[in-house]
């Protein structure tokens, strides 16, 4: 069972001019299983809603609720809103120097888990796993993020999902930088997550191209910190051919 | 930062500065002053706190138990006398200091570390001193002498509580192989001032290590000169101040043959009021100093409120025809966007940043090389983290 409610979400940031709102009341609801894509243009919200839900410091949340499976989510601490159950995976992840990546999945694991992992099958696990998008098995012993390319920094984050396996993934752009196959491993990856069973996935992007690979429910335009349009697969087709255009001038119209 | 070859040639071109890196040396005591605490290279210094160290402090009868192993091939003892006064200078050494100058001067006996030349001793030498009486201000000498391509590792571990000043001289023979890792690992009280001077041969590899936890006034000087082209110095530190602890290093690296090569990288954690660290990063490229090459750098993590970390990098240039020469410092506390990060991962606030405290010294401890002591260094930073980070009422 999971179930995210995101129900008239507001958020603002502190800027030199005082706070500024980004999202303006943003209402969505991933059910069980359901994966919803979120488009839209650069500077229309789409990160800052992902790291809203994750509960960084930066955001200021004004108004609305966010829950999941009834529980309330801008209530808790970062961790506590990871060992809930809510994953996200960054655009940007963030290097952390002389911190091993198998130490840091170990860490991470225990602390989702509440008890270490069982040795012998989590090495086996871990590897697993980073055989599967194409990770060399040195990349455990590494620094978390120092010196990763691009790719190698999107594949880690989709390596932690699997491994962390939450009930609802947050995706911030883990498509954007990524080269074609890079962008087909990464994407079994979140498809092996949701094959798992009842997993949220929120899928946020810039682009339609990861869409091919892993097929959304629901698809949600996003403009200027509100939805301005839903509907079925058959919008991100339409967004293909027409861009953002006629959605952001509606939204300066407005 | 990095200096090019070109900024280094424009820097050329300004007249000369007043600079404290060519002190006028002499093994006589009167020709230094008492240093007043104004001085380039005190002012930094609790000179207070030194119980009359740097100055005119009595040099009693120790009160520092000193007891080694004896690897297979090395010769270690006491000695005085006319071999202990044929020892005081073999690194190269002209005090600069008064209490230098009275070290070499007024202090009858010496311990000699002696590994000849070819010798390669797989075992570190470990040199434990255990400090028995904070009241007796005393002064000892250390002469280390690595024949040339000899291969060791000398480890000085000091503990307990003591008032010492120690000027510890570090020959290198030409080819050899070098390891120094002085450990203060002080009782609270303990005042140590320390002159560590190694002139290293040629093709020589000479490794220093400082690693500073303890004692309530910690003030090394690491210095290096270069006997010849080809030397390389790597000069690592690590230390973590407590609330009212000054621990200073300074370093120079001081390149006076060609080709040579200096790298220092210096990380330090505080916590606690008035913890206070200070990393003085010299290095001098004279003119004959051709082709060398040489960065050092300087971290540090302050943990929490009421701590002063001072770093100053300071690079005197003769010679513009050089590899490359660089610095970098940087003091600051956590970082956010690391901590967000591994919390976002279900980790404890606490539990990421212990981790981004192990992250930060790992490395250094790892460069440090020498596998005994990596554990303990490990459950030392442990150790100290539980005192502020990790305590249970920590917010």
């Amino acid at each position: 069972m999971s179930k995210l409610e995101i129900n008239d979400l507001r958020v603002s940031v502190d800027t030199e001019d005082g706070p500024k709102e980004i999202l303006k009341g943003v209402t969505l609801t991933i059910n069980d299983g359901e994966t919803h894509a979120i488009m839209g243009p650069n500077g229309s919200g789409k990160s800052t809603l992902a790291y809203s839900i994750a509960g960084h410091p930066k955001y200021t949340i004004t108004g609305g609720t966010v829950t999941l499976d009834g529980d309330d989510v801008l209530a808790m601490t970062v961790d506590e809103r990871a060992r809930a159950g809510l994953f996200l995976a960054m655009q940007y992840p963030v290097e952390v120097p002389g911190v091993s990546v198998s130490n840091f999945l170990r860490t991470a694991k225990t602390a989702i888990d509440g008890e270490a992992p069982k040795l012998r099958t989590w090495v086996k696990d871990v590897n697993g796993v980073l055989e599967q998008l194409n990770l060399d098995p040195t990349f455990a012993s590494r620094s978390v993020n120092e010196g990763f390319s691009g790719g190698e920094k999107k594949r880690h984050e989709i390596a932690q999902l699997e491994l962390l396996d939450p009930k609802v993934a947050v995706l911030d752009e883990t498509d954007s930088g990524l080269d074609i196959d890079a962008l087909k491993i990464v994407s079994e990856g979140v498809n092996r997550f949701k094959a798992d069973g009842d997993k949220g996935v929120l899928l946020i992007t810039h682009y339609t191209r990861i869409l091919r690979y892993i097929k959304p429910d629901f698809v949600h335009v996003f403009v200027d910190g509100r939805v301005a349009e839903e509907g079925g697969p058959e919008l991100a087709d339409q967004l293909e051919s027409e861009g953002y255009d006629k959605y952001v001038k509606a939204a300066a119209a407005s | 930062m990095t200096v090019t070859t070109d900024s280094v040639r424009s820097a050329l071109e300004v007249d000369k500065v007043e600079s404290h890196l060519h002190p006028a040396g002499s093994f006589e005591v009167a020709d230094h002053e008492a240093p007043t605490g104004r001085e380039e290279i005190w002012r930094f210094t609790p000179l207070k706190r030194l119980k009359g160290l740097h100055a005119d402090a009595e040099f009693m009868r120790s009160a520092t138990s000193c007891t080694w192993n004896t690897p297979a091939g090395v010769r270690i003892e006491g000695v005085s006398g006319d071999e202990a006064r044929s020892l005081r200078g073999i690194s190269g050494l002209v005090p600069n200091t008064r209490w230098a100058a009275r070290v070499l001067a007024e202090v009858p006996s010496s311990l000699l570390i002696d590994v000849p030349a070819d010798t390669e001793v797989a075992e570190p030498i470990v040199v434990d001193l255990d400090g028995e009486d904070v009241s007796v201000t005393e002064a000892g000498h250390v002469a280390m002498r690595f024949g040339a391509h000899s291969k060791a590792i000398v480890v000085l571990n000091h503990t307990g509580s003591s008032t010492i000043a120690a000027v510890v001289e570090i020959a290198v023979g030409d080819g050899a192989d070098v390891s120094v890792v002085s450990i203060q690992d002080w009782a609270d009280d303990a005042v140590h001032l320390s002159h560590h001077q190694a002139r290293v041969g040629r093709d020589a590899t000479y490794k220093h290590a400082a690693i500073s936890f303890g004692g309530d006034v910690v003030r090394m000087d690491a210095n290096v000169t270069y006997d010849g082209p080809g030397g390389s110095a790597e000069l690592l530190g690590l230390y973590f101040a407590d609330a009212g602890q000054h621990i200073e290093h300074r370093i120079f690296a001081d390149h006076n043959a060609p080709r040579t090569k200096s790298h220092a990288v210096y990380k330090g954690a505080l916590q606690g009021e008035k913890a206070h660290t200070v990393w003085v990063g010299n290095v001098l490229i004279r003119k004959v100093a051709e082709g060398i090459e040489t960065y050092e750098e300087n971290r540090n993590l302050v943990l929490t409120d009421g701590c002063q970390a001072d770093s100053i990098p300071n690079l005197e240039i003769e010679t513009g025809e050089i590899e490359g020469a660089g610095h970098a410092s940087a003091t600051a506390r956590f970082d956010d966007e690391q901590l967000f990060y591994l919390q976002s991962r279900g980790i404890s606030e606490q539990e990421a940043q212990r981790l981004v405290v192990h992250g930060f010294f790992n490395d250094l401890i790892r460069q440090v090389g020498v596998p005994s002591i990596e554990d303990r260094l490990m459950k030392t930073v442990e150790a100290e983290l539980a005192k502020n980070v990790l305590r249970e009422d920590a917010s």
